[in-house]
């Protein structure tokens, strides 16, 4: 679960996490009250999105005064903002952080984030921070700094001083970071984060620091030990597509295509898509089910392919396997199509656990499914049924 | 042979009261898994499945002589679960559950280091010996023993490939799926690993996706070690989409983005041969073996 920089700060200044004064506003008049408050000039006006690299797209303002907050939150709000992360779509702008300039002699990246390739987790740094960061590491003039964390163990303080020392920070600057790094730690221990990334980290004249950005992710699968925290979802910023799938076990990503794709299993339901592509096909969604889901779960996330009008075949591709059978699939796909009243070609390939007891589903159903004996030529069948319009 | 399974295998389930547990248990029973017993905290001293019950791992380890524990617990325990059995000693351990959370997993393979323990998951569908033994919860039938060694991080995918290789002729020595969450326990390399010693494993299918980082460790083990068995690999995940970013860090990490292309450059290079189809993996591999002999 991502979280927005507002809240990320929030949470993170309970750990010691230094930020400088902001607030959080919707309106523009919200903003400019809250800019008269702060009392102080100049502030940035920071548009409130899932993506980094904001301030190369023009989501972060500079404004001296509050009637220039105010315009400037106006110029953001329910505006869509493209940055090189959103994609081409871009977000939508629903709330801005209005918040206190500092100035700084360094700007530092720093981040603690999940590396698999670890097995653990690490702490990240590097001594120029900053949106231009992987500009800089694609160009090879990136020097960046890596200490593994342990869950189990404090960070052992040599180690941490020659990170730390590593990226720029020394004397009373270090002292701060050390301290910082700890809570940080904490916290993503405490809060179960996959992600905390502060960049920039300000380093002000006199060695204080300040987090200037911060870009924090919660492990979804960890929510059930965070009820507190599953509230600060932001269901706009989320696909409604998205969420009403996470509810019904599946993992859903919309495409733009006309072949609706279902398949039992990520890996199956990625090779599907790389064949229905490779057979000269324009594939409508990503769809993973599962082994959890129930055939009630399963018809929802078919309901989710039949409500979409740009869908012209379905393609069904199941390995039936100990957790899922091809029952299971059939009987949502048999309830999804009966409750919506669409007729659809839906080209099936079925093997593994269960595959005759599907063909009978099928039948019972009244589900006329064209199948095919494997998946080469199931995909294929689709984008020909998909071109020709039917069947 | 096979690796990680043998006919002296003793398998104790934790979580085998419940449905998922008895229901598997059950089915790897049925397949001729030797299973010797159950764990479930607070039904110490019950039978279930005609099997005795235990409140510890290390109690039914002292009773029974189990060298192999799978697990069926709910994602928020299952860690204490594995660390469990990590601290008993047990052998092999294999996660069947789903969605633990990543920092449990951090703290899994902390108790990992340096223990007896090897551990396949969490979020795997397990290990089959075709002929020797079951332990996990893929569905039989299509399988059927042979040279062909198969580790993958989808259990669909497996299936599948399973089915190809057994309709080329061929048959399986072993499978195993190394578990699809981020951060698990044994790895892909590792498995190559035991592939390479095992004597009656000729050749490998290696299946692989985007995301991580776990192909080209492979790649560069399978670089380093010359195996004279051929390997073939199957990465899907060409065209997902995208994901959209979130800051610098996945950038920054090792690893990096870790498109399709990447791995499969990085296996190729390996001399490892690219299935140029998922459709044709099972095929790809019998005339690699057929250009060996």
């Amino acid at each position: 679960m991502r979280l927005h920089e507002f809240q990320a700060k929030s949470l993170l200044a309970d750990y010691g996490l230094p930020c400088p004064k902001g607030a959080v506003a919707i309106t523009a008049p919200e903003a400019e009250s809250i800019a008269r408050d702060l009392g102080v000039a100049p502030l940035a006006v920071k548009a409130q999105i899932h993506a980094g690299e904001r301030g190369a797209a023009g989501g972060v303002r500079m404004a001296h005064g509050p009637a220039m907050v105010r315009s400037a939150a106006e110029a953001l709000l329910g505006k869509k903002l493209v940055t090189a992360q959103t994609g081409e779509d871009g977000l939508t702008v629903r709330r801005v952080y209005v918040e206190a300039v500092t100035s700084s002699v360094k700007q530092i990246y720093l981040a603690l984030v999940v590396e698999p390739a670890l097995g653990g987790f690490a702490l990240l740094g590097a001594a120029q921070g900053g949106e231009e960061i992987e500009r800089r590491e694609r160009e090879g003039r990136l020097v960046r700094e890596r200490m593994t964390l342990s869950v189990g163990a404090e960070p052992d303080p040599t180690e941490l001083g020659a990170f730390l020392g590593a990226i720029g920070l020394e004397g009373a600057a270090q002292a701060k970071a050390a301290t910082l790094v700890a809570g940080l730690r904490r916290a993503f221990i405490e809060l179960d984060a996959s992600l905390i990334e502060i960049n920039p980290l300000a380093v002000t004249a006199d060695g204080d620091l300040f987090a200037l950005d911060v870009k924090m992710t919660l492990d979804d699968n960890a929510l059930f030990r965070h009820r507190d925290l599953a509230s600060l979802r932001d269901e706009d910023d989320d696909d409604r597509v998205k969420l009403t799938s996470q509810r019904d076990q599946l993992n859903f990503v919309q495409l733009d295509g006309d072949i609706g794709l279902v398949s039992n299993g990520a890996g199956l339901g990625l090779a599907t898509l790389d064949m229905v592509k490779a057979a000269g096909g324009r594939p409508a969604n990503f769809m993973d089910i599962r082994t959890t889901a129930t055939s009630l779960d399963i018809a929802h996330g078919f309901a989710l392919l039949l409500d979409n009008p740009a869908i012209k075949t379905l393609l069904v591709n199941v390995h039936g396997g100990g957790m899922q059978s091809c029952d299971t699939i059939a009987e949502g796909l048999g309830v999804a199509l009966r409750r919506s009243g669409r007729s659809l070609p839906v080209v099936v390939r079925l093997a593994g656990l269960n595959a005759e007891f599907a063909r009978t589903r099928f039948k019972n159903f009244g589900c006329a499914v064209i199948e095919e004996p494997d998946m080469a030529s199931a995909a294929q069948r689709a984008v020909t049924v998909a071109a020709s319009g039917r069947a | 042979m096979a690796i990680l399974l043998d006919k002296n295998t003793r398998v104790v389930c934790q979580g085998i009261t419940g449905w998922a547990g008895t229901h598997h248990v059950t089915q790897m029973m049925e397949y001729g898994t030797k299973v010797v017993g159950g764990v479930r905290p607070g039904k110490g001293g019950r039978s279930h499945l005609n099997l005795p019950v235990f409140d510890t791992v290390s109690a039914a380890r002292d009773e029974t002589g189990a060298n192999a524990s799978i697990i069926f617990v709910p994602p928020a325990s299952a860690a204490a679960a594995m660390i469990e059995a990590i601290e008993a000693e047990i052998p092999l351990v294999v996660t069947v559950t789903e969605r633990v959370p990543l920092l449990d997993m951090i703290r899994v393979r902390e108790a990992l280091a340096g223990s007896r323990t090897r551990l396949v998951g969490a979020n795997s569908q397990g290990v089959l010996a075709p002929g020797v033994a079951k332990l996990g919860v893929m569905a039989t039938g299509s399988e059927r023993p042979g040279g062909v060694g198969i580790v993958s991080r989808s259990a669909s995918l497996t299936s599948e490939v399973v089915a190809q290789v057994s309709a080329a002729g061929l048959g399986q020595s072993t499978t195993v799926g190394v578990g699809g969450d981020p951060i698990h326990g044994l790895s892909m390399r590792d498995c190559l690993e035991l592939f390479f010693a095992d004597p009656e494993t000729e050749g490998v299918v290696l299946i692989g996706e985007i995301g991580g980082f776990e192909e080209q460790e492979a790649a560069e083990f399978i670089r380093e070690a010359k195996p004279s068995k051929p390997i073939v690999a199957l990465i899907v995940g060409a065209h997902a989409p995208a994901e959209r970013r979130m800051g610098h860090a996945g950038a920054l990490a090792i690893g990096g983005a870790a498109a399709a292309s990447a791995k499969i450059a990085a296996l190729e290079q390996a001399g490892v041969r690219i299935a140029p189809s998922a459709g044709l993996v099972g095929r790809t591999m019998a005339d690699a073996l057929a250009k060996t002999h």
